[in-house]
């Protein structure tokens, strides 16, 4: 019971497991604790399976288009429950893949919830108490509650949804992506609070399935983070899937009666409106998990619900560590992975760089999917940069058209002066697995000439971001 | 893919250090974890291990080479199913690493790099560690091996042309010390433009390295005499020529720094021992015993010294301090190192809050400190800092010397021996056990009179020791 390992993590979600077995094959002696499931919210309530339930959302609605390409499907239909059923399934798969790969790596699994007593000092090692835990059951395998000891502690807690005061989800009437992700038929109405990637990728997906959909944003764009050209479209594309969109509107309050949610909306022009929905999704964000790991006792620095790092994981306290979610955004499983490795690596004493948190690719698997990564256009100039833009429209591509999906936008963002990629944007059928390769050319610092250089394979899609990459240079072929 | 091993960078510090012995031979499986070769830094042996799996397909730089630098490539795994002779073959074509410079070690607070301690290192892996540190200030920047290509990414070469930036004076800081667009902005921005003569230096440097010309003799001490001219003094067959070790080699540049850079002025006192001596003896008879009936502790005069050093720093808080080029640093707690002689030179171990600690762990620290000195088996940041230092000769019957200080430290206090001396005392000469300490003080820190209190502090906690114990 009183081993001590060289690492704890508390926290097995993408980033605690990868953390985990990173340290694990560095030769550490490590432990990951966690009081719900492997694979944390990305795994089992984010992440996958909210993409198994728009693969089912995509076939759906590809039968109802049947006929575009010259087949036809009669009677299309779904079943909720085998789609949640499905959706679960994934999660389940994958949860016991990450099992898999602890005990491969040695990781020991400890089941409970986790305080941090106290860090290493000298030759003392750190002290964390994991108490019983009664959300989930424990894993075959794992080890129970008690006291472990440790010279590393690293924090990987993540966070949960915000919940706006007035507005608290009661995960019947409101809900947050928990219940959202398991419903027992779909709802006839549903009012999505927040036009995040969560917020729109529910109102997407409940929008396929047939629901009527509105989704509210405070700020004046949805999608707030991407780019505004790419968030008009988006935008434009899901009015004309019949989604009702009200930017610049803030839910001021809400009623609930038997059958139905009533919001009270204020537009940016001071006017009311109430809406009434069946269902009611808060999407507005997401919180670290911060409470009660003992880090106020430690002295540990926070700042806005999240913990203070020093790029390389390191808290304040020597001997504690924070990463993913819990220590700062942008919160995304990728980032969390790489914070990890990034961790336990310094701890090991490689030679390691702190994350460029500028060049963290982002995707929304939404209908049509987005995906971008660095400045946008608007955040460009505001940097000072004087650049050059170029677009590509999917309906200059030919596998676009083959495929039955000419609409969507590649836009490339440079700086006119050293011809650095500043940033990408895309939106359009499967743009979330296109934007590894800017990722890749802004990592090995690419200028506009060596993107022009490579060779993309016809017919892709790929080919839209060498053409891109050509508009911004005035080197375009297929427009 | 065959892996590169690398001479690692054992201490932030480390430049190069001597390969002294291979454990593995040339077609030896090795797995993660084994010990392939220990390197001689500085001060201590280290113990490199393997982080990966395969078989060691050929030996670079064999066993006894001295001053190997940082990152140099020192050997070739071959990995699972690999061929063992194309990978030999391939590795030793393969162009040898360009100097770079140490990887950045992290800084070590509280234990941070502990865990990889215990005397083991794991190499730097050529896929993995060996980024750049920044150019230390005044060094010849490493890549430009002059005529060789040099590594830089695209963006890092049109800014470079753009900002006329001569990319051979740029050190690089992206993986394998490739040049990165942020580098060249940075050589920009401290004006180290298109500089000429600096490739040439750079080139220069790997032959400086190894027969020891009259500019950088191979201690790395500030020249004084030329070999030439110090053996011109002597017969030939006097002498025989020692080479110099690690130890060596540092005692010589950083004791010679320290006269040179450090205002050094000396303070002498004398301690009357009686009390300690009684306390030390009513203490030892206390000492519980262990399993094996040893005693738990066995508390030295020196103990007390360190205990007396270590409070009378706190007590004296403005003389707790190190000079730090334009500033002075001031602490808290008191950091006390302490000689510890071996074979061939010298190590300081620092007790680190010695103001806190109790007399028995000191002591039964100092114990560990010194056995694993003697195996020269300390770990760098177990000697590395300290605000002060005690040397101690009395057990050699020295009665008073002085010490140089050790850099960074701002004082050393050199104890001589306890001996029985008369001494006046309300005027009646009587027979006294006295101990003469003289404190060494880097002027830029400390004042005389500031010394003085310090040292005073001193005196009053040697011959009132029962202020130690609370």
């Amino acid at each position: 019971m009183s081993d001590t390992y060289d690492i704890l993590v508390i926290g097995a979600g993408p980033g605690g497991y990868v953390t985990a077995i990173r340290a694990a094959q560095l030769g550490f002696k490590t432990a990951v604790v966690d009081r719900e499931h492997l694979g944390g919210i990305c795994l089992n309530w984010g992440c996958i399976p909210t993409k198994a339930l728009l693969r089912s959302a995509e076939i759906y609605h590809y039968m109802q288009h049947a006929s575009d390409y010259g087949l036809s499907a009669k009677e299309v239909s779904f079943d909720a429950s085998a789609i949640v059923k499905r959706s679960r399934g994934v999660s389940g798969r994958l949860n016991g893949g990450v099992g898999m790969l602890l005990k491969k790596n040695k990781v020991d699994v400890i089941w409970g919830e986790a305080t941090v007593e106290s860090v290493a000092k000298g030759n003392e090692p750190g002290k964390v108490t994991v108490k019983e835990t009664k959300r989930a059951e424990a894993p075959k395998g794992a080890k129970g509650a008690g006291s472990y000891s440790a010279k590393h502690i690293i924090l990987a807690t993540g966070a949960r949804p915000r919940a706006i005061p007035g507005i608290e989800p009661d995960k019947k009437q409101i809900w947050t992506y928990y219940e959202a992700m398991v419903p027992e038929a779909m709802p006839k109405s549903l009012l999505v609070m927040g036009s995040g990637a969560i917020g729109i990728e529910f109102a997407s997906f409940y929008r396929t399935m047939g629901t009527e959909v509105t989704v509210v944003e405070l700020l004046p764009q949805i999608l707030p983070v991407e780019d505004a050209e790419i968030a008009g479209m988006a935008r434009k594309r899901f009015e004309k899937q019949g989604i009702k969109i009200l930017t610049g509107a803030k839910v001021t309050k809400v009623e609930k009666s038997a059958n139905a949610v009533t919001a009270t909306i204020e537009g940016s022009d001071g006017k009311s409106q109430q809406i009434s929905a069946e269902k009611l999704i808060s999407a507005v964000g997401v919180v670290g998990n911060i409470e009660n790991l003992g880090l106020e006792k430690l002295g540990v620095k926070t700042d806005r619900g999240t913990i203070v790092t020093d790029g390389l994981g390191r808290t304040n306290v020597p001997g504690l560590y924070a990463i993913g979610d819990v220590a700062g955004p942008p919160m995304l499983a990728h980032k969390a992975e790489h914070e990890g490795v990034i961790c336990v690596e310094t701890i090991k004493g490689l030679h390691t760089h702190p994350m460029d948190k500028g060049k963290i690719p982002g995707c929304t698997y939404c209908h049509p999917q987005i995906a971008s990564v660095g400045l946008t256009e608007a955040k460009a100039k505001e940097q000072g940069f004087q650049v050059k833009v170029g677009r590509f429209p999917f309906a200059g591509n030919g596998k676009a058209i083959a495929l039955g999906e000419p609409d969507g936008l590649i836009k490339t963002i440079f700086d006119a002066k050293t011809g650095q990629l500043l940033g990408a944007h895309m939106i359009g059928a499967e743009v979330t697995e296109l934007i590894q390769g800017y990722v890749v050319a802004m990592t090995l610092e690419s200028t506009e000439e060596e993107l022009m250089h490579t060779v993309f394979p016809h017919p892709t899609l790929s080919e839209m971001m060498h053409e891109s990459v050509l508009d911004a240079y005035g080197k375009v072929i297929h427009t | 893919m065959p892996i590169n091993v690398l001479m690692p960078a054992l201490s932030p510090t480390m430049e190069k250090g001597n390969l002294a012995k291979w454990l593995k031979k040339e077609g030896d499986a090795v797995k993660s974890g084994d010990v392939l070769a220990e390197i001689e830094t500085d001060k201590a042996t280290m113990e490199v291990e393997a982080i990966d799996e395969g078989v060691l397909a050929k030996i670079v730089v064999p066993e006894g080479t001295a001053d190997v630098p940082v990152n140099d490539l020192i050997a070739i795994i071959a990995g699972e199913g690999e061929d063992v002779s194309a990978a030999a073959a391939g590795g030793g074509s393969a162009p040898k690493a360009e100097a770079k410079p140490a990887p950045e070690a992290p800084k070590s607070d509280a234990g941070q790099n502990t865990t990889a301690g215990d005397g083991h290192m794991s190499y730097a892996r050529v896929n993995e560690a060996p980024d750049a540190a920044k150019p230390s200030a005044g060094g010849a920047p490493a890549p430009a091996s002059s005529g060789g290509r040099v590594f830089a990414s695209p963006l890092a070469r049109r800014i470079a042309k753009q900002e006329g930036v001569d990319l051979a004076a740029v050190q690089g800081s992206g993986p394998h010390g490739r040049i990165i667009a942020r580098d060249v902005q940075d050589a920009k921005a401290s004006g180290a433009t298109k500089a000429a003569p600096a490739p040439q230096a750079a080139a220069e440097a790997p032959k400086a390295a190894a027969p020891a010309p009259k500019a950088a003799p191979a201690g790395g001490a500030p020249a004084g005499l030329s070999l030439e001219q110090v053996k011109g003094f002597f017969q030939k067959d006097a002498y025989e020529e020692v080479p110099l070790d690690g130890m060596r080699k540092t005692i010589a540049k950083r004791l010679t720094e320290a006269m040179q850079v450090a205002p050094h002025f000396y303070l002498t006192v004398d301690c009357e021992l009686d009390a300690l001596m009684k306390l030390r003896e009513t203490l030892n008879a206390s000492s519980g015993k262990d399993k094996d009936g040893k005693p738990l502790f066995r508390l030295s005069v020196n103990d007390f010294v360190i205990k007396a050093m270590g409070l009378a720093l706190t007590r004296v808080p403005a003389a707790n301090a190190v000079w730090a080029e334009d500033r002075i640093l001031r602490f808290k707690h008191a950091e006390v190192g302490v000689a510890v002689a071996i074979d061939g030179g010298l190590f300081t171990p620092v007790i680190r809050r010695a103001d806190e600690k109790t007399l028995s762990t000191i002591s039964n620290e100092m114990k560990d400190f010194a056995a694993r000195a003697r195996a020269k088996k300390l770990k760098p940041e177990e000697y590395q800092g300290g605000v002060t230092s005690v040397s101690n000769l009395g057990m050699f019957g020295i009665k008073q010397f002085t010490a140089v200080i050790n850099p960074p430290q701002s004082s050393i206090l050199a104890v001589g021996a306890g001996e029985k001396r008369v001494v006046v005392k309300d005027g009646q000469p009587t027979v006294a056990q006295v101990m003469t300490a003289t404190l060494s003080c880097d002027h830029r820190v400390l004042d005389g009179a500031l010394g003085a209190e310090l040292v005073a502090a001193f005196k009053g906690l040697i011959e009132n020791p029962m202020g130690m114990l609370v």
